[in-house]
């Protein structure tokens, strides 16, 4: 490799720098993923368990605890909602920054008014949108409801960022293919279907990952627009200001493994197109 | 024909406008609205027209503080985020040899972004508590006698939440940056005998500079709309903008809270504006 040739090198062939940012990079991970362990591992204390080490028994009792208690909040009911509420928002999320995509690989007569109204729609403060959101819905008369108003609410926030992976995605797309499908008389709606979906089909599934994971922990714009019934980020929030047991940390193990297998299903389906593709097309 | 395009691209952006201007240009407005009201003390408006909301947080000290603190923990993530998210991307792009490896331990950075920042946040508390983890290590190792009292819910706590979920920012658009940067640039100023320090200055700093601005936007517009680290993790010890218009919120005074709101979006808006005079972020992205 070409780093051999300069600087101070050793007998493996890696300059000095390289060790001091292996360091910074293991303590990088470390400090991303540590603090996250500790909290898994405490929530499986037994009923004499504390919010810091050391651990004291080992048992299921916070769990337990997190979805039989009523003094930890509806977690049963959010964790429903939540979930419903990310599906919804995920579909949507798809759907939209696709066709959106599709507009922007041209430009348009005031596609910069469009993108800009993105990027602000992305950079605004979160609780401005939420309080403003529930403002016009008081004006206008409607009740705030989670099902409806938080929909569009963390649309506000899940959609800037679907379509800038969809962009991401789509400058890889060779116009060529679909030329080609036109030349041998596809329709719009075929080409569309038959060519340009599967073809993007990993990057659509990563705006989806983008969708449900952003939707599922949102917070601040769902505050105001929620209504009377809470989402999973508003009730561990409010845990988190009365609750001070482990059943606290057993809700985050809960959720965080609620992510882990959306993610897990997510970049598998991802890598499993591309090991198909990669099986399918012969070797040059 | 270029009008047929047109037409074309507001049809497929159509849906996408029908979620950005009732749940961000609608609720904007309105906030600029109700800032110029009076309010009735009982949580409805007067239609009177008035500048004393903004008045009052020009003349408040204690408004004034809350920027000053704000913005001094902006500044802190931003500078930990950048040196940290830098030099992760850095070694990412120029010091791991397998591509698949780059890409496998790029994925183990992001995985946390798409759980909880909630959780991620109180997970530092087991670990940076007057009985926590560090603390009792350092007692146990004889460096310190007594725990360490500003390690939770204290400035320091709350900086360390912010870098926790925000360098993620950093690095995603600066790797992205570095990756592109094509190693035969590298290559040939190493053979024309450029240092190391050269290449870091000449070629690899210039051109991740439009990655940095990307995540400089993304950081500086989460911490300073952001309100629930600063209250969890500074344990009532530090106030943010955001979380004083929460609580005049809660206490029903919408106008005062919405006026506020409105310079903390202008404010926000003119750091962003800034940042993007140095980059040309929709050629960035799109590209």
């Amino acid at each position: 490799m070409s780093l051999r040739r300069t600087g101070v090198v050793n007998a493996s062939g890696r300059p000095w720098t390289f060790y001091l940012l292996l360091a910074l990079f293991v303590l990088y991970v470390l400090a991303l993923y540590g603090p996250m362990i500790c909290i898994y591992i405490l929530s499986f204390q037994d009923v004499r368990g504390g919010l810091v080490f050391p651990m004291k028994g080992l048992s299921w009792h916070w769990f337990v605890d997190l979805f039989t208690q009523v003094r930890t909040g509806d977690v049963k009911g959010s964790f429903d909602r939540s979930v419903k509420l990310a599906v919804i928002v995920t579909v949507i999320t798809v759907v939209v920054s696709f066709l959106s995509g599709l507009a922007f690989r041209r430009r348009f007569r005031g596609d910069g008014i469009v993108f800009y109204l993105m990027i602000g729609s992305l950079v605004a403060p979160g609780l401005v949108l939420s309080i403003g959101t529930g403002l016009l819905l008081t004006f206008i008369g409607v009740e705030a409801r989670w099902y409806a108003s938080a929909v569009g609410a963390q649309l506000s926030w899940t959609l800037p960022f679907g379509v800038l992976v969809m962009f991401a995605v789509m400058s890889r797309f060779d116009r060529a293919w679909e030329e080609a499908a036109y030349d041998l008389g596809a329709t719009r709606w075929q080409t569309i279907r038959l060519v340009v979906v599967p073809i993007l089909m990993p990057g659509i599934v990563a705006v989806g990952l983008f969708g449900f994971t952003l939707s599922y922990d949102e917070f601040a714009r769902t505050l105001q627009t929620a209504g009377s019934l809470n989402t999973l980020p508003l009730e561990i929030w409010s845990m988190t200001l009365n609750v001070t047991s482990p059943s606290l940390y057993a809700l985050g193990t809960v959720t965080t493994i609620v992510s882990f297998l959306i993610i897990g299903a997510c970049l598998g389906t991802i890598a499993l197109i591309q090991k198909r593709r990669a099986s399918r097309v012969p070797a040059h | 024909m270029a009008a047929r395009a047109s037409m074309a691209g507001w049809l497929y952006v159509s849906p996408l406008l029908m979620v950005l201007v009732p749940f961000f240009v609608a609720p904007i407005l309105v906030v600029i609205a109700a800032s110029f009201l009076e309010s009735d003390g009982f949580g409805g408006v007067l239609p009177n027209v008035t500048l004393a909301n903004y008045v009052g947080i020009f003349t408040s000290k204690l408004t004034l503080n809350l920027y000053a603190e704000t913005i001094k923990f902006t500044l802190l993530t931003w500078l930990f985020a950048l040196i940290i998210g830098f030099w992760v991307a850095y070694f990412l792009v120029f010091h791991v040899r397998s591509p698949l490896l780059a890409i496998g331990l790029f994925l183990l950075c992001t995985v946390p972004f798409w759980t909880s920042n909630i959780i991620r946040m109180i997970s530092w508390i087991p670990l940076l508590g007057k009985e926590g983890l560090i603390n009792m290590s350092l007692i146990r190792v004889r460096l310190v006698r007594e725990p360490l009292e500003f390690l939770l819910f204290s400035p320091f706590s709350v900086v360390v939440a912010y870098v926790h979920q925000l360098t993620i920012f950093m690095i995603v658009p600066i790797f992205n940056a570095m990756a592109r940067i094509d190693k035969r640039v590298v290559e040939a100023a190493r053979d024309a005998g450029a240092s190391r320090l050269d290449i870091m200055r000449h070629i690899v700093v210039p051109l991740s500079k439009n990655g940095i601005a990307l995540g400089s936007i993304f950081v500086v517009s989460i911490v300073m709309g952001d309100f629930f680290v600063v209250k969890v993790m500074s344990g009532g010890g530090s106030a943010s903008v955001v979380g004083a218009f929460y609580e005049d919120i809660g206490v029903l005074q919408y106008p005062t809270a919405a006026a506020s709101a409105v310079v903390l979006t202008i404010v926000v808006t003119l750091l962003v504006t800034a940042i993007l005079r140095s980059v040309d972020v929709r050629k960035e992205i799109t590209q």
